[in-house]
């Protein structure tokens, strides 16, 4: 937990913000947020006590807690099983674990045109997803695959 | 900074199990968690629908079950966008219950219900799975709910339904229903909703008189599915 706390920032779950949230290290919060969250380039956690009301922004995305408001992900969206989301989502890949709650839309966003083969529609809806686990597994994702 | 490292020591271990789990770590697998067992069932229906849904890309598809990642992963898949509302959580969420007209009666808060829930523009749809909401859904909200989908709906949009036959017997367990391809579902017990009432072709017929066409399919376990097309 230690080594955790020294590489990832820290928002606990008696803190309460309101008003932009930004910054240019990894996240977890526990707290609650009203308002923007901006972390750019990095990743944010909303742990299982996170109370979200904002619109996210980071690249990976992980939501154990509850969000209303939008998320993009640039990279991914995973939505917990404990997660609650009202709002949509944009990202590239997305998990959603079974037992997670989602109301709203959600795009998946292509991050390069060239890297994604061009499929016919009705191969696609029959082809194995992309990013599927086993079927034992309690998680799909979906997307498109990174450039390797 | 990453929360995967290769070279961290063995008391960090536990620790950065933790942190995996809170940083992109893999789901446990179905036996650990607890969930229902998935049962396949191949869909005429479905099959149907999903032609309808093929081209173009982009098409905006409403899925009314509770939320599921295979639904998502394979309209997103065809190049869709996937909308997710749960019409049954929140048509039998205790929050809607208000006294009835008649002493010591309960009913459904229509007004609320379509004040906070499907509140989409009109025409926003290119199709919508409806699954067996209709069989499950508190009276009160069966006709609105019916007719504020077809407002949502675009013109020659596609939808696909569900309803018991008579012989599923008012115990039928409710099934959350998940894509596994086109032509196969699989189908998952739980949450509990109990079922309300089975339709018959006719009643069916006259809850979607709306829609321009109706095409009934014979499906396994006593149900019927239908494909309306607005």
């Amino acid at each position: 937990m230690d080594t955790y706390r020294a590489d990832v920032a820290h928002i606990g779950k008696s803190v309460i913000i309101k008003g932009e949230l930004s910054g240019s290290e990894d996240l977890f919060l526990d707290g609650e947020v009203e308002g923007n969250i901006d972390l750019h380039n990095h990743n944010l956690v909303i742990g299982p006590n996170g109370r979200v009301r904002a619109n996210v922004h980071a690249k990976d995305v992980v939501v154990h807690g509850k969000v209303d408001g939008n998320i993009t992900g640039v990279d991914k969206v995973e939505l917990k099983k404990s997660a609650v989301l009202n709002g949509d989502i944009n990202t590239q890949r997305i998990v959603i674990e079974d037992g997670a709650f989602f109301k709203g839309a959600i795009d998946i966003r292509k991050a390069d045109a060239k890297a994604e083969p061009v499929r016919p529609a009705a191969q696609a809806a029959a082809a194995t997803p992309v990013f599927s686990t086993p079927a034992a597994s309690a998680t799909v994702t979906t997307g498109i695959p990174e450039k390797k | 900074m990453r929360a995967h490292r290769s070279d961290t020591p063995n008391l960090a271990r536990s620790a950065l199990g933790f942190f995996r789990n809170i940083f992109g770590g893999g789901a446990e697998p179905a036996s650990a968690t607890g969930e229902a067992a998935r049962i396949p069932r191949r869909s005429t229906g479905f099959n149907q629908f999903t032609r309808t849904i093929l081209r173009p890309d982009g098409q905006k598809i409403l899925d009314l079950g509770p939320t599921s990642s295979s639904n998502i992963n394979f309209l997103t898949g065809l190049g869709h966008k996937a909308y997710n509302e749960d019409v049954l959580a929140a048509g039998n969420a205790s929050r809607l219950v208000i006294p009835g007209t008649e002493e010591g009666s309960t009913t459904v808060d229509v007004a609320r219900f379509l004040s906070e829930d499907l509140q989409y523009d009109p025409e926003t749809f290119d199709a919508v799975l409806m699954w067996d909401v209709c069989d499950y859904l508190p009276e009160p909200l069966v006709k609105p709910v019916v007719e504020r989908i077809y407002q949502i709906t675009k013109p020659r949009g596609a939808m696909l339904a569900f309803f018991h036959t008579r012989e599923a017997g008012v115990e039928a367990p409710y099934y959350r229903y998940h894509i596994k391809d086109e032509n196969l579902l699989e189908l998952q017990q739980g949450p509990h909703f109990q079922l309300k009432r089975t339709f018959q072709n006719r009643h069916v017929e006259g809850l979607f008189h709306d829609f321009n066409s109706i095409k009934f399919f014979l499906g396994k376990e006593n149900i019927r599915e239908v494909l309306l097309l607005r």
